[in-house]
């Protein structure tokens, strides 16, 4: 089915080739990196994870996501989601594929990867991650795969593709809780050390997948035949307005604690972030907007009029998306670092080849994501109108 | 019988061939001498005077095939297990290291060491830590 | 065949069955000669060695810093540089890049959350020897994926720069920022073209780019029965010893003196003791 990716029109075409440019620049700059060192990002002896580990963190949730369409369509025969599972299911890989991506590029010793499956370590949660992410993708690769291509070819898909799903509705939200124990188990960082964590992780997912699939959603009919269904997408985002409430409920569980608790080292992260302390301030425009996106955002989905106008589901979904990427694949990381174990600040910021490193990751999950879209969509324009049992 | 898109198949050929077949052509003609390794570092004269014998951890042809395997075992030894008994050679004891242990006999890595690895194309990055010992100007 | 189109030849069906059993005998093939290549591996020789008799020996291995014995900042100078010469730890020149195995910091900054207001002068400037703590039940131990870092029989927490794959997920989970990572070649040089290493001690390694280091304890030194060099240059201000040696020196003093470390109610079991010292000059200040 590869080959229905190499037909497109010319505005496919160009959107390639942007992602080419991209993933070059991302790529030169990687291989600087490789040869200087990561002393060309922002990183530092206090600040020892930022920018690559915070999208890491971000997408593993976006992947996680893909669960919020097939659950309700395999397990309570949820028929509006039936045609677009695939779509879940193929974000899942495209989104776990810069997972893995962005720890390569973060890794001191990238080269020396095979050492996480040589000695594997049952105490230590990243070993766990390795190997839940795997598994994920291997999942929805081989399950999105084969249903496609039983629908491509007009037949009902193998049975043993069922266990399979159900498997990977169980694994969805195991790799967003396994992602959340890297920080949630260390006994250091009071930013994280919640469990809270876990659960504002699964909730933050649930609102960004949904919110960047109505989007994609509602991209895919604007350029293709295919309609992935007003239904659907309607149903996408209760989802999204009901997992944002709840993930903005949780930080302010969060706030809570901190703040009546008065306990210094919990309170410190949040003023960095929100406030500043003394003239360590970098941070603070970057955190009010993504609460201001979060609030405003939910106060436009809950008027079921705005969610029913197309363009302003669009733009609340965007905000959902932006805020969440904002709180989650950079606050959130810098928040457990600042202030360090020392209680003083040591200020993180991306540098320009962070940046571009981080931008061709991106473009690279999007290729991929193009890629497994067009086959998709494709298949469902070719055999619209043939209605499968599954 | 048709061979479908023959013209495009016989191209990628020929470029496949010329790709693979280009470190037999590129290099025809071209000798390269068989390394010398050279064992006449002072250390080493020094066990000879001493002993009548040159001799290492192990004979030269296992040394010279198990090498990587038996720097690998001391350093999981070492570092690992803690175990920093001595190799005993000739009465005299070394250290379980390259560093501090191989390197005190075969203290010249250009011409011992390199020799080989540069011969077999093989960049091994002990050397990136490991400190290799000053060259003596013979 | 589940995936037999309608109007698909049978040749092309066996092409891909061809293409499966193909697929498949390689990666057996190719994998079989590899374990085959394993099992022959042949044991090596018994090569003759001695035993290390020198090495000190010990359960958990603990230290006490006596800040009262810790006056002189030509002391402390003399410790921080020693570790850090014979280990060939580099200077970057600058706080984002730095390594630093063991360094000084005043009260508030070592024991955060135990300062006041009222503290003299003195306690709020003294200059606290850091380092690691080598945990009794060490959080960096308990997150590294592949064992690079490892709790030792005689309790050091080591670091194996072969196996750490630069992760850096012991440097999140150290609650004491004890560990450094490189994030440059320390066989490198700055923009003078003065090397980070100024001085190679040739008996130790140096390490590359993207690895984590930190104190190990001095375990060469320890294995030829030297006590650590932060301790030798000192002047008794550091005692080195077994926790859990009862007729330790460091048990002696432990039992006589009241020590404090660094947020123990983590629970990773700091081994770094410190006498805190008094106030010989205290300045205090009038009471208005």
């Amino acid at each position: 089915m590869l080959e229905k990716a190499l037909s497109g029109s010319k505005k496919y075409w160009t959107w390639i080739f942007i992602l080419l440019v991209f993933i070059g620049i991302g790529t030169v700059n990687y291989l600087r990196q490789f040869q200087t060192g990561l002393t060309i990002t922002g990183l530092s002896r206090d600040v020892s994870w930022g920018l690559y580990i915070g999208q890491f963190t971000f997408l593993v949730g976006v992947a996680a996501s893909g669960v919020m369409l097939v659950l309700p369509y395999y397990l309570h025969n949820f028929k509006q989601f039936a045609k677009i599972t695939i779509l879940g299911e193929f974000l899942a890989v495209s989104a776990v594929t810069m997972c893995m991506l962005f720890i390569f590029v973060d890794m001191g010793q990238p080269m020396r990867i095979m050492n996480v499956l040589l000695y594997p370590t049952p105490n230590s949660v990243m070993f766990w991650d390795a190997f839940v992410l795997s598994g994920y993708l291997a999942l929805n690769i081989i399950v999105g795969w084969v249903v496609l291509g039983s629908e491509k070819n007009g037949i009902a898909p193998p049975k043993w593709v069922k266990p399979l799903i159900y498997l990977s509705i169980a694994w969805a939200p195991s790799i967003h809780t396994v992602t959340a124990f890297l920080y949630s188990g260390l006994p250091g960082r009071h930013f994280w050390l919640s469990a809270i964590m876990a659960a504002r992780f699964l909730a933050s997912a649930f609102a960004a997948g949904p919110a960047l699939l109505i989007i994609l959603a509602l991209i895919i009919r604007k350029f293709t035949k295919f309609d992935p269904g007003k239904e659907a997408v309607q149903t996408l985002g209760k989802i999204v307005t009901y997992f944002m409430i709840t993930n903005v409920f949780f930080f302010g569980l969060e706030f809570f604690t901190a703040f009546y608790s008065n306990i210094p080292g919990h309170m410190h992260p949040f003023q960095y972030l929100f406030a500043g302390i003394g003239e360590y301030n970098k941070l603070v425009p970057l955190m009010w907007t993504s609460v201001i996106l979060a609030i405003a955002s939910i106060a436009l989905l809950i008027f079921p009029a705005v969610r029913r106008n197309e363009s302003t589901l669009a733009i609340a979904c965007a905000m959902v998306f932006i805020s969440l990427w904002i709180d989650k694949g950079f606050g959130l990381i810098i928040g457990g670092f600042v202030p360090n174990m020392f209680e003083t600040v040591t200020e993180y910021w991306p540098t320009m080849p962070e940046a571009l490193i981080t931008i061709g990751v991106w473009a690279v999950g999007l290729l991929v994501l193009t890629i497994l879209y067009k086959i998709a969509i494709t298949v469902r324009e070719e055999t619209a109108g043939v209605e499968i049992e599954h | 019988m048709k061979i479908y898109d023959g013209g495009k198949i016989l191209v990628g050929l020929i470029i496949f061939i010329a790709l693979f077949a280009s470190p037999f052509y590129l290099n025809m003609g071209k000798a390269v001498a068989k390394p010398e390794l050279k064992f006449d570092t002072p250390e080493i004269q020094q066990m000879e005077k001493e002993t009548g014998k040159k001799q290492c951890v192990e004979p030269k042809e296992f040394m010279r095939a198990e090498h990587m395997q038996i720097l690998n075992n001391w350093r999981d030894e070492v570092i690992r297990s803690g175990n920093r008994d001595e190799i005993v050679i000739l009465g005299h004891k070394y250290d379980k290291s390259l560093q501090n242990g191989c390197m005190k006999c075969h203290s010249n890595k250009k011409d011992f060491c390199d020799k080989c690895h540069n011969y077999m194309a093989v960049q091994p990055y002990c050397w990136r830590c490991h400190i290799a010992p000053k060259e003596k100007q013979s | 065949m589940p995936y037999s189109a309608k109007g698909e030849t049978v040749m092309s069906m066996n092409r891909r069955e061809f293409l499966k059993i193909a697929g498949v005998s390689t990666i057996a093939g190719l994998g079989g000669t590899a374990v085959f290549s394993h099992l022959g591996k042949n044991s090596l020789e018994a090569v003759q060695t001695s035993p290390n008799t020198d090495a000190l020996t010990g359960k958990q291995w603990g230290m006490v810093i006596d800040m009262d014995k810790l006056k002189s900042e030509e002391t402390i100078k003399k410790v921080t540089e020693a570790c850090h010469r014979i280990h060939n730890v580099p200077d970057f020149g600058n706080p984002k890049d730095e390594v630093k195995w063991i360094w000084t910091e005043t009260f508030e900054h070592s024991f955060p959350g135990q300062e006041h207001k009222y503290m003299s002068e003195d306690m709020m400037h003294k200059p606290f020897l850091l380092l690691c703590n080598h945990c009794t039940d060490p959080a960096c131990v308990r997150v590294c994926p592949t064992k690079a870092t490892f709790k030792r029989k005689d309790g050091i927490v080591m670091q194996d720069m072969h196996r750490c794959i630069g992760c850096r997920f012991c440097m999140a989970a150290c609650p004491f920022g004890a560990r450094s990572f490189n994030y440059r070649d320390p066989r490198g040089k700055d923009a003078n073209g003065n090397p980070f290493i100024k001085e190679e001690n040739k008996e130790y390694p140096t390490r590359m780019i993207g690895v984590v280091e930190k104190c190990t304890f001095c375990v060469e030194r320890i294995e030829k029965g030297l006590k650590p060099a932060c301790v030798e240059e000192s002047n008794g201000a550091l005692v080195f010893g077994d926790i859990d040696d009862p007729a330790s020196e460091i048990r002696r003093i432990l039992n006589s003196q009241y020590t404090i470390r660094r947020k123990p109610e983590l629970g990773t079991g700091p081994n770094i003791y410190y006498i805190i010292g008094g106030n010989d000059y205290a300045v205090v200040p009038e009471i208005r």
